[in-house]
């Protein structure tokens, strides 16, 4: 599915639900913060949150560097 | 506007120029109280940048010293700060001596803690985040609740950062995006590397909203929480203006937790991705560094300056600040190091 992440295209293969995308990126397990399509998801709603081709999404993963 | 050479205004004229500060802002600056939590990578951009545009009063609050791995990124330190073994707090206001007497800068040689962390950051209109890690910044967030003083948060690994300024309860708190720090203390500088460019992007995106903060521009003031990736050419920003959670435990249901922790006793921390340990005795107290000395000469290779005395021995480094804190480095085992500090430092 083609997806606007972060603002650039990626072409996930595979990917149904936010789950996935953060899957994907290796995120999961990890403390992030996702918006779809300019709504904020609560994190017990990635598994559930089916997405659609083109559908924007922002993802912060929060880092402790400084 | 017409800016004399004698004007004691002329240092900041491009900036007074700048419709967005003008001299009232200038003035403003001048006036005004911030802390920097943390003069490493963050905090010396962050540092630099506050003392060239006359913030008036600045504390610089580090517990480490430089050292070369530091250069690379940490851009008011030399080589001859990290052979001396200079505390980073000590070398920062030193230099930044240098680029403007007129601001006061008060250096910190501490670990910021439930102990002391109300003492340092309630004096001063805004904090900024210089920090290594979710704990200090969880404590710093119980300050900015309870005292309702804005932070702006920064934090780098690799080449992303992501930026937000927290004015809690106008805003959400860092705790509402995030109530726990990671297991394992996520990823740092130390174990997955991190270049100097995304440093300085992020630490002046917080200079900038400390900037607005203390000119009275709070309607520019972000309220996104962003994340720029150098290396991918990414961008995200999440508006968070309306993530407050109701449950927070800090702005929701008013528990200070990092703030309350365990008072009264020693603090160990593994200092996360440096296979170090740090031992934090209870109270105030000051070393008398050279009586240590006398005795640590029988154990292994010393060295000592103003402010510390280190050790080499079978592998560790020990790293002793006159408040009796110690770095342990060369082992993350907490019971090992509380040892040698009961050994060698005595309690």
């Amino acid at each position: 599915m083609e997806l606007l992440i972060n603002g650039k295209r990626h072409e996930l293969p595979g990917v149904e639900t936010v789950s996935d995308v953060l899957r994907h990126f290796r995120l999961d397990g990890q403390i992030v913060m996702v918006e779809w399509n300019g709504a904020i998801v609560s994190k017990d709603d990635y598994a559930r949150t089916v997405l659609r081709p083109n559908d924007k999404l922002e993802i912060v993963h929060f880092v402790g560097g400084g | 506007m017409n800016i004399r050479l004698s004007d004691p205004w002329e240092r900041y004229s491009r900036q007074i120029l700048f419709h967005g500060i003008g001299l009232e802002g200038q003035k403003k600056l001048k006036a005004s109280r911030v802390a920097v939590v943390g003069v490493g990578a963050l905090g010396t951009v962050i540092a630099n940048h506050l003392t060239r545009a006359g913030v008036g009063f600045i504390r610089l609050i580090d517990r480490d010293f430089v050292e070369r791995s530091n250069l690379q990124r940490q851009m008011l330190f030399d080589e001859s700060d990290a052979d001396r073994l200079v505390p980073k707090a000590i070398a920062a206001r030193d230099k930044l001596r240098a680029v403007n007497r007129e601001v006061e800068i008060e250096a910190v040689v501490d670990h910021l803690s439930a102990e002391n962390a109300e003492a340092l950051l309630t004096d001063v209109e805004i904090i900024l985040d210089g920090t290594d890690n979710f704990a200090v910044r969880l404590l710093i967030n119980d300050v900015s609740v309870k005292h309702r003083i804005p932070w702006v948060h920064g934090a780098v690994v690799r080449a992303r950062g992501i930026h937000a300024f927290f004015h809690p309860p106008k805003t959400p708190c860092y705790r509402c995006l995030f109530p726990q720090p990671p297991e394992g203390g996520g990823e740092t500088c130390d174990t997955v590397g991190v270049i100097g460019p995304i440093v300085d992007i992020i630490a002046s995106m917080e200079v900038t909203a400390a900037l607005k903060w203390i000119v009275g521009a709070a309607d520019r003031l972000p309220t996104s929480l962003v994340d720029i990736d150098l290396w991918e050419n990414a961008h995200a920003a999440i508006d968070i203006s309306g993530a407050k959670n109701a449950n927070c435990p800090a702005c929701g249901l008013g528990r200070y937790e990092f703030l309350d922790e365990r008072r009264g006793e020693a603090i160990s921390s593994v200092l996360c991705g440096r296979n170090a340990v740090q031992i934090t005795p209870y109270g105030r107290r000051t070393l008398d560094l050279h009586a240590v000395r006398a005795r640590w000469n029988a154990l292994g290779h010393v060295r000592e300056s103003p402010h510390l005395l280190r050790l080499e021995q079978e592998g560790l480094t020990l790293t002793l600040f006159r408040d009796g804190r110690l770095i342990v480095q060369g082992t993350d085992d907490v019971a090992h190091a509380e040892r040698l500090y009961a050994e060698y430092v005595g309690r």
